[in-house]
């Protein structure tokens, strides 16, 4: 394309109206949220048998030390998880330092702030893009329900409508200390994951469509 | 410190070159009529006034008119003055846009465009900002829900 010097650059209205109705799609599709990953809480004989135990450990071990979040900071509980990250809470502790900006380098979402119906195809797009094994944590009341903005006509009544929850952080916004707990708690979440299992999990709680 | 120009006496001046501009002023401001809109901000930017600089511009619901709100600031003397125009339609209410005069106002006329459902003739781009392409109605009208 080619820009006249000295005019503005306005974007293109088809892709405005492709993303409108994107956002109307999502809006009509996700009344009801997804459920929750808790497939992994079921006990099966099979799978408990001696060498995948072994193995199970082993890359259990290995994820929950080496949790690469992408980071999707959308309101004022952005600056928590930053502070987070920085040196006085430090989450690089728990192996999770390099907040990645590709999501293709990411195993942990966190979905941190209002989401808007506006930002809903971007955040579900991100997500799609995570390579599996992959974990959503909803951080502060905005991302668990809506919060305050619940009854609006432009925020998402929780993150759960768009991709499937494994981990809530309640608070408004929350501590970097109630993070930190939520993170610890999915660590036992991925811990008590086996390997085989996590595959057999229906396609739907995994968040595909 | 910035002073508020009073409505009156900018209303001498702007009576003199375009008549038949002005529906009321006051100390507060001066509501003009919106098909002599583009006349008379061409003339307040360019005339002894110089208010070159549109620092806001936004919109009221007031049931039974809309009133978009021009706040103008002239960097050169420092003072300041409110203008106001009214639009009565409210199936399709339409005012002029100023973008040709001061630029700023493209994405501030797009945003009441988008909220209030007022048309902005003349603006290069008149689409939602805000909102998604779509969306049904204008969620700041008091009639809304």
């Amino acid at each position: 394309m080619e820009i006249e010097p000295g005019l503005p650059v306005y974007s293109s209205h088809e892709l405005n109206v492709a993303e409108g109705a994107e956002v109307e799609r999502m809006r009509r599709t996700m009344d009801q949220p997804i459920p929750d990953p808790a497939d992994w809480l079921e006990e099966r004989e099979l799978s408990r048998n001696i060498l995948l135990t072994t193995v199970d450990k082993a890359v259990q071990w290995g994820r929950h030390y080496s949790t690469w979040p992408v980071n999707f900071g959308l309101a004022c509980c952005a600056f928590e998880m930053i502070s987070l990250a920085a040196s006085r809470f430090d989450v690089s502790r728990f192996g999770m330092e390099l907040l990645r900006a590709s999501p293709r380098q990411a195993d942990l979402m966190w979905v941190c702030g209002t989401l808007t119906w506006k930002m809903a195809p971007a955040l579900r797009r991100i997500y799609d893009q995570m390579p599996e094994p992959k974990w959503v944590l909803a951080m502060g009341v905005c991302a668990i329900s809506g919060g305050t903005f619940r009854e609006s006509y432009a925020v998402v009544p929780g993150v759960n409508c768009i991709v499937p929850v494994d981990v809530y952080v309640p608070g408004c916004p929350p501590r970097p200390e109630a993070l930190m707990y939520g993170v610890m708690k999915l660590h036992e979440k991925i811990m008590s994951q086996s390997v085989t299992r996590y595959f057999s999990i229906p396609l739907i709680t995994r968040g595909a469509k | 410190m910035t002073v508020a120009l009073s409505g009156k006496g900018v209303t001498e001046e702007l009576a003199k070159r375009i008549p038949g501009a002005i529906v009321s002023s006051d100390d507060k401001g001066i509501i003009i009529a919106s098909d002599k809109l583009l006349p008379v901000a061409e003339f307040l930017k360019s005339s002894q006034f110089a208010l070159d600089y549109l620092a806001n511009l936004t919109a009221v619901d007031y049931m039974d008119y809309f009133e978009v709100v021009y706040h103008l600031f002239s960097l050169q003397h420092n003072q300041s003055l409110t203008l106001k125009t009214r639009c009565y339609d409210r199936e399709r209410p339409a005012v002029p846009s100023v973008v040709s005069v001061w630029c700023g106002a493209d994405l501030q006329e797009r945003e009441v465009y988008d909220l209030m459902g007022i048309a902005f003739e003349g603006h290069p781009n008149l689409k939602r900002i805000v909102l998604w392409e779509g969306f049904p109605g204008h969620p700041l009208r008091r009639d809304y829900l």
